[in-house]
């Protein structure tokens, strides 16, 4: 069964349905509590070649945290490594109270972990319905034997797991893909599909990687404003890293800047993009974006 | 409208949607068919050719094909020691009839499966650490391994000098089906009671848990899923049904027990019935067993009434290694899903037609 | 100690053999990621192809070049027939194509040119002669000698040739191999057709040692140790995880034979490689494959 928090039908059914409205939530992080993931001096390396170099930070209960930095600065990897698919050479991840320098990523999952990948690691033979419901495996309690006896709690669990993918499904359009096998889907909805499989697991700690990739401007508001829901209502421990600006200044309570491997800033949002080191890390990329965005060149690097 | 005034749905367990009811009912009328077809207008159709030489052969290949599909299919390990589990289940079946008395007939059966399940285990206990190809090795080594063991350990063969024995009447209940039709009711029994079986297992978390080891274990991983348990527990039910598979093959349709029938030939075929049937589809199983029963006989037919004297049985043995040989790599590259794909495409196709001619005409 | 030295030689001798079979798998699988199941046939196909040729009367030297242009053409029309629509598949599903192409070269042999057991005659005898009291066979010491010639000109062709330089590349990472121009195509032909002609080697030699008969084609099933203990991506690794097969295979077979009775050496391989695997899960050579997520 998994710890951390646990959500009635009803909580989901509110979380899940669409048209948010960002603004009026309020983000409530939590204070004077131990925070829900600490990491300590995390050194990762593969063959010798440095991929992340004394990071350490928390991330509070119920906050939203964002993880950024220019490509290649190791953000995905200290993602591995907090939900335990990679091990640190050094370090150690606090997570829900238990210290450890390497968790194994199943153990993590039953301790409230859950996470979506930059590539969409969807299971590929399966339909997206089938997808989802893998995500609610923790709560599943009858086991091999009772499934294949067809007991009534198994048959029970069955229903209840299809209903609420279904529903997780419908809600966001995606219903009319449910028995489609994921291979077959467009990027955009394999996304979906993902995020949806995470919450399925009712964690309480989400990581997301690059949720928004190739998205357009309404399909990211969309996001984000499920995202908040998820923190606000169901208090959901997020941490995502993420690349365009304006949702890092609208969402996170708490920023986390990686250049090479190096924690070079956190603080908050509005700190950090004052912050020298993390201005000269950008400035390359910071010019491309405002191009990109058509903003003229004078707009300040981090003002998405 | 905003996330505050969604309308919040109680949810109690009967209210929930349950798979409609039409469904279900299509669900319990197949199945009553497919029952009155095997037990009632089968054995009443056939004649004692039918039964030995076409249907128990295909019953016992199907089982076989069932299980191999389970761990290759579904669960994404390569298995080409699927014939040694048939020899375990095979010889402990044997062992376990001969040796407990009074042991009835089917708890044999189930002794044999058990004993495949435990050595199917072991030989997957290595897939935690090796992945992918490299796990064919672990299943060779058992075919090659097990295989030898029951040449050479006389216990199992109970010390016959010809290392072959014969299998022990039939009895259940006291009702012997040592015939032709007795077998034959004999498999379908335990084919569709196991077949059942895999089909919950499938159908549920255990068969997605096997799926996500197959299509990404590092996500499964992330999701919770236990990756060495889901992968043992597979090679567990697989064997176990191989097992089962062996036992059948050896008491119902050859009628002896040997090592030499359940060779890497054998381990071949089962692999080839499931290509050809479609990976990960239990009809599959079906459809590829039908066919490698029924290609060499349709064959042979063929020649002996087109080719008389310009073909001999060595050349049609060659040509049926070519055709399988062929079909293999043409169901891999066009079909991947196999017959059972195909045919459920033709299906829906012809449905879809019917419909439109229906909605035309109305 | 003699006896065992003669057994231990015998074995690294036919190691040497194993070897010759593995180079061919090395070469198609550093090249295109595919274990080729069928290498056993095409060294099947090769032997029966030249000695059929020869006992129709074709001297030794020009049923030579037919049976290599059969066999380039051979490799050739796998790579382009069936392996370039099993392109991006996983590689369990290229395995099974090449068993399926396993079998239709197999039935193919058999139908063109019959299924009896020829004797193939290389001209070098086969009597032994002593060195250093140990009795060594002529025969495997040509087959050695041949091994190593083959192994030296695939290596020139690796480190030396642009050619080689360009299969290194494709090996390591297509994409990239793509991007900078490299006709993948063109690599994989060569290759292909560089492995038949490594299957006409082995089948030659194994030909005149064993006769040349369908069990030929279940070479391959003991190349598979061979590989998972050399790594299936190295060339010196197929030749060590030979030499290691070969010896142990015999000496098992002699010495555990003693107590347990004969045919070990049927799954003693497959279990030494089983074992190699949980210490080294990717083989003497192989690289070590880091998950990127």
């Amino acid at each position: 069964m998994a710890a951390g928090v646990t959500w009635s039908e009803a909580e989901v059914a509110v979380a899940l349905s669409a048209g948010a409205d960002a603004a009026a939530a309020p983000r409530r992080p939590a204070e004077g509590v131990d925070p829900l993931l600490r990491l300590d001096g995390i050194h990762l390396s593969f063959n010798g070649v440095p991929v992340l170099d004394d990071v350490g930070f928390a991330v509070a209960r119920g906050e939203i945290c964002a993880l950024i930095g220019p490509n290649g600065a190791g953000k995905s990897s200290l993602l591995n490594v907090i939900c335990g698919v990679y091990r640190p050479q050094r370090g150690s991840v606090t997570f829900a109270g238990e210290t450890r320098a390497h968790m194994h990523p199943e153990r993590a999952a039953r301790r409230g972990m859950a996470r979506t990948f930059q590539n969409v690691a969807l299971f590929r033979g399966m339909t997206a319905r089938e997808n989802v419901m893998t995500g609610g495996h923790l709560h599943r309690r009858a086991g091999l034997w009772r499934q294949i006896a067809r007991t009534p709690l198994a048959r029970r669990e069955e229903i209840v797991a299809r209903a609420q993918a279904d529903r997780i499904l419908d809600f966001l359009h995606i219903g009319a893909h449910r028995d489609a096998i994921v291979a077959g889907l467009p990027y955009g909805l394999q996304k979906r599909v993902e995020l949806r499989r995470a919450l399925a697991a009712r964690p309480s700690l989400l990581l997301l990687d690059e949720p928004m990739a190739g998205m357009t401007f309404e399909e990211k508001q969309e996001l984000a404003g499920l995202i908040l829901d998820v923190n606000s209502e169901l208090g959901v421990t997020v941490v995502l890293i993420e690349h365009d600006m304006g949702i890092v200044m609208d969402l996170s309570d708490h920023v986390v800047v990686l250049d090479h491997g190096r924690q070079i800033a956190h603080g908050a949002p509005e700190d950090v993009c004052e912050d020298r080191a993390v201005i000269d890390a950008y400035l390359g990329l910071a010019d491309d974006q405002a191009a990109d965005d058509g903003e003229g060149a004078g707009a300040g690097p981090l003002r998405g | 409208m905003t996330v505050f005034d969604a309308p919040l749905e109680p949810v109690a367990a009967d209210r929930i949607a349950r798979p409609a009811r039409q469904q279900v009912a299509v669900a319990a009328i197949t199945f009553a068919a497919v029952l009155a077809l095997v037990f009632g207008v089968v054995p009443a159709l056939a004649n004692d050719y039918w039964f030995s030489a076409i249907l128990i052969p295909f019953l016992a290949l199907s089982l076989a094909g069932l299980g191999l599909n389970l761990l290759t299919g579904y669960a994404g390990q390569l298995s080409l020691g699927t014939s040694a589990f048939m020899a375990i289940g095979a010889f402990g079946a044997y062992n376990a009839l001969l040796r407990i008395p009074h042991l009835p007939l089917f708890a044999g059966f189930a002794i044999g499966g058990v004993a495949a399940a435990v050595v199917g285990v072991v030989f997957g206990l290595p897939s935690l650490r090796i992945k992918g190809f490299y796990l064919v090795v672990s299943t060779l080594a058992a075919q090659f391994f097990v295989e030898w063991a029951f040449t050479k350990v006389g216990w199992f063969s109970n010390f016959n000098a010809s290392g072959v024995i014969s299998a022990p009447p039939l009895l259940i209940a006291g009702r012997d089906f040592s015939g032709p039709r007795g077998r034959y009711l004999l498999s379908a029994a335990v084919v569709v009671a196991l077949t059942v079986l895999v089909r919950n297992a499938v159908g549920g978390d255990a068969g997605r848990s096997w799926m996500a080891v197959r299509d990404m274990d590092t996500a499964a991983r992330v999701a919770g899923i236990p990756i060495l348990r889901s992968k043992l527990s597979a090679f567990a039910v697989s064997s176990f049904i191989c097992g089962v598979a062996g036992a059948l093959w050896a008491f119902a349709y050859l009628g002896t027990v040997e090592p030499h029938g359940f060779d890497l030939d054998r381990s071949f075929q089962v692999l080839f019935i499931i290509i050809i049937g479609g990976l990960g589809s239990l009809s599959g199983a079906f459809l590829g067993a039908a066919f490698i029963v029924l290609l060499p006989i349709a064959l042979d037919n063929l020649a002996a009434r087109f080719l008389t004297g310009v073909v001999d049985v060595g050349h049609l043995e060659n040509l049926e290694k070519i055709i399988f040989g062929g079909l293999i790599i043409f169901f891999l590259t066009k079909e991947p899903g196999g017959l059972a794909h195909l045919l459920a495409r033709r299906w829906a196709r012809t449905v879809e037609k019917l419909r439109r001619r229906r909605g035309l005409a109305s | 100690m003699q006896f065992f030295l003669e057994v231990l030689v015998g074995g690294l001798l036919a190691g040497v053999m194993y070897s010759l079979v593995a180079i061919g798998f090395v070469l198609i699988y550093k090249a295109s990621g595919v274990f080729n199941f069928a290498q056993g046939a095409m060294v099947l196909f090769a032997a029966l192809t030249f000695v059929s040729l020869v006992e129709r009367g074709l001297p030794f030297w020009p049923s030579l070049a037919v049976t290599l242009l059969v066999m380039v053409a051979i490799g050739l029309g796998i790579e382009r027939g069936v392996l370039r629509r099993l392109v991006n598949r996983p590689p369990i599903v290229l395995f099974m194509a090449t068993l399926g192409l396993s079998f239709v070269l197999e039935g193919l042999a058999q139908t063109l040119w019959g299924s009896q057991v020829h004797g193939l005659e290389l001209g070098v005898s086969d009597t032994p002669f002593e060195v250093h009291g140990v009795m060594v066979s002529q025969f495997d010491l040509f087959a050695a000698g041949t091994a190593g010639a083959l192994v030296i000109g695939l290596a020139l062709l690796f480190n030396r040739t642009r050619l080689g330089l360009a299969l290194r590349g494709v090996a390591d990472d297509p994409l990239a191999a793509l991007s900078i121009g490299i006709d993948l195509r063109r690599v994989w032909a060569v290759v292909w057709a560089v492995a038949g002609a490594v299957a006409l080697v082995a089948g030659l030699l194994w030909g005149a040692r064993v006769g040349v008969q369908f069990s030929l084609s279940l070479i391959v099933l003991k190349a598979l140790p061979v590989l998972i203990i050399g790594g299936f991506t190295s060339v010196a690794g197929a030749i060590l995880g030979g030499l290691l097969i070969g010896a142990t295979e015999k000496l098992a077979e002699v010495y555990l034979g003693l107590t347990l009775g004969g045919g070990i050496e049927n799954w003693f391989p497959y279990v030494l490689a089983l074992l190699f695997l949980l210490v080294r899960p990717t083989g003497l050579y192989g690289e070590a494959r880091v998950e990127r997520v």
